[in-house]
């Protein structure tokens, strides 16, 4: 009898797990449709799969009776501006921060403190502050990502520095290397990788601060069509957006995979089984 | 195969679990209703009367018991209302409409509270009257009571929303928006009106005196549950004007009553009393009877079907502003078999007479 945690699945039963919640899920899913859809014939609360895909083939392909625009697309392409306006900003305020804090003890004496604390600010408890000093405009949505998402990433990154062995930093400075040259050619690409795995970790966090600043104020997005509609109760365009946002959410955490293993492939030598 | 079988039935049993909780109340006899409010200055009766013991003294009369919940968002508790979690819920005439009714849960307006008369409005930081509105960026909560008013207002100076350019903005946020620099029109309702309205340069050009009768807020319960338990109609109606005859009071008794019902609402008794200054309220049932039996009511509320079909808030794949029929006393709108939003007078009819 092998310990559990060396029971591996073969990979045709490892599809099959992947697959059974989701499963699962739709089960519960259609079941209790139908069941509201019997008890009351125009029930939104949970709308047949035939009602969505109807739905989702109209936003997608028709243009809008009142602005002419093809909905979920324009939504989709002002969402995503907006995510990877905070994320860039993010990643790059997070890795200089982070790596000033991690290898410059004066900066970390000076900043590290302050991330600790700013760190700490529910950014949805100063959403009133933001919109009086960055304004109703793109430029507030993109400020909430950005102060959700780059104190952790500063955080982690400055971490993962100071975690380095001495003596690589030792060694690199008995070879002759300045402060900078330490900076740019033994530091930051070793914690490129952690970047790449701290932004992963964010996607999630990002889209929840991109959907409550549409949710807001906005005149266009997925958060903003989310809550617009809400207000009439229309599953079928709430359920397929949720679906959407997962969809694009996951594309892009592979997607980040995809390139760190290609352009670190050191970072990833341990592998998965 | 001895797995795969267990397998299933496991799943079964999870799935027949969890739809259990997603299936709607069944209306049928029964003893104990729930009833939903949100802060609003015509609804602080009903948490008061909860408060004081009037929900009790009424439920106790008639055999049943009464739960009245407060929910901190408005649309959230007629989501809730119609996803069937409660029996009644206080609304207002066009969500009555857009939301339960259109989405096929048949409800009875049973109790008249009073109209917006003043109470929501368009406020602008640049320019002086509703004309000056043309070109701005206007914040308000879309699809809601304000955009309607919106709607209404700019007919009166010949423009169209083609006009302006409307911004969904939450009516949590609204204020705090209010005061961005960028910010130059909003549309809004009590007590955030009182706010926005206050902010430097800023005016009020169009508020809901210029279309009374049209924004009301009622009380509704589920037609089902109504007509299998006439007690609960009963029962709220006599706790509805008992608690505003109350409010009504000018002596001592009637000032504490209007000052928990302010505290209630997170203001004092002067800011409760400014709202209420612009909010007609119906304190005789009489008044309120005659309003729901009248020949205006049809005429209004074919005004706002019309603005929530042209708004696609009927539902995406409807064809007519008839498609949703709406009874009231005098004349039936719209579909005859499809009638989801009923005006009942039944029991204002008996708190009038007397015969609660």
């Amino acid at each position: 009898m092998p310990r559990a945690m060396n029971v591996v699945p073969n990979r045709g039963s490892r599809l099959l797990l992947a697959f059974l919640p989701f499963l699962l899920i739709a089960l519960i899913y259609v079941v209790g449709s139908a069941q509201r859809r019997a008890d009351n014939p125009d029930d939104k609360l949970l709308p047949p799969v035939s009602e969505m895909v109807a739905t989702s083939k109209r936003l997608a392909t028709e243009p809008d009776r009142r602005s002419g625009d093809y909905v979920l697309w324009s939504d989709t392409a002002a969402s995503l501006q907006r995510l990877a306006l905070g994320l860039g900003i993010s990643a790059i305020i997070g890795l200089t921060l982070g790596l000033a804090i991690g290898l410059l003890p004066v900066a970390g004496a000076g900043f590290g403190t302050l991330i600790a604390v700013l760190s700490m600010i529910p950014p949805m408890a100063v959403l009133p502050v933001l919109f009086i000093v960055f304004g109703l405009g793109e430029l507030s949505k993109v400020v909430l990502i950005i102060i959700g998402v780059t104190p952790t990433l500063v955080r982690d990154l400055s971490l993962e520095v100071q975690n380095m062995p001495r003596e690589q930093l030792i060694k690199a400075q008995t070879l002759g290397a300045s402060t900078w040259q330490v900076a740019i050619r033994v530091v930051l690409p070793q914690i490129m990788p952690r970047l790449i795995q701290g932004l992963r970790l964010m996607i999630g966090p990002a889209f929840l601060f991109l959907i409550s600043a549409e949710a807001i104020a906005s005149d266009v997005g997925l958060g903003y069509r989310i809550f617009l509609v809400r207000r009439y109760l229309s599953m079928d365009v709430i359920l397929p957006y949720v679906v959407w946002i997962t969809l694009l959410a996951y594309v892009f955490d592979y997607a980040l995979v995809w390139f760190g293993q290609r352009a670190f492939p050191w970072a990833y030598a341990q592998g998965s089984r | 195969m001895f797995k795969a079988r267990k397998l299933f039935v496991a799943l079964l049993a999870v799935s027949t679990l969890a739809t259990a909780s997603l299936s709607p109340a069944f209306a049928e006899k029964k003893k104990e209703f729930n009833i939903a409010w949100t802060i609003y200055v015509g609804w602080m009766p009903w948490p008061y009367a909860a408060e004081s013991g009037i929900v009790k003294k009424w439920a106790d009369k008639y055999g049943i018991s009464i739960k009245v919940t407060q929910i901190n968002d408005y649309v959230e508790s007629i989501n809730q209302y119609t996803a069937g979690k409660f029996d009644g819920v206080t609304v207002t005439n066009m969500d009555a409409l857009t939301i339960p009714a259109a989405g096929g849960v048949d409800t009875s307006a049973i109790i008249m509270g009073d109209y917006s008369n003043g109470n929501d409005g368009v406020v602008l930081k640049k320019g002086k009257t509703l004309a000056d509105i043309k070109g701005q960026k206007v914040n308000l909560v879309e699809l809601s009571v304000s955009h309607y008013l919106l709607a209404r207002g700019l007919e009166t100076v010949k423009l169209s929303e083609k006009n302006i350019k409307t911004v969904n903005t939450s009516d949590a946020d609204i204020v705090a928006a209010a005061k961005s620099p960028d910010t130059t029109a909003v549309v809004t309702w009590n007590p955030q009106l009182l706010e926005v309205k206050a902010e430097p340069g800023a005016t009020l050009v169009f508020d809901s005196s210029k279309i009374p009768g049209e924004i009301e807020d009622l009380l509704v319960v589920n037609t089902q549950t109504l007509k299998d338990n006439p007690e609960l109609g009963k029962a709220l109606t006599g706790i509805w004007y008992e608690t505003i005859a109350l409010m009504k009071d000018q002596s001592e008794k009637g000032k504490a009553a209007r000052e928990a019902m302010a505290k209630l609402s997170g203001t004092d008794l002067a800011g409760f009393e400014t709202q209420l200054k612009t909010t007609f309220m119906y304190y005789e049932p009489k008044d309120a009877l005659a309003f729901m039996t009248g020949p205006e009511l049809p005429k209004i509320m074919d005004h706002v079907r019309t603005f929530c079909f042209d708004h696609n808030l009927l539902g995406e794949n409807v064809k007519s502003k008839d498609a949703v029929g709406i009874s009231t006393p005098s004349k039936a709108l719209g579909s005859a078999t499809n009638v989801k939003l009923r005006f009942d007078p039944t029991f204002m009819k008996m708190a009038a007479d007397g015969k609660l």
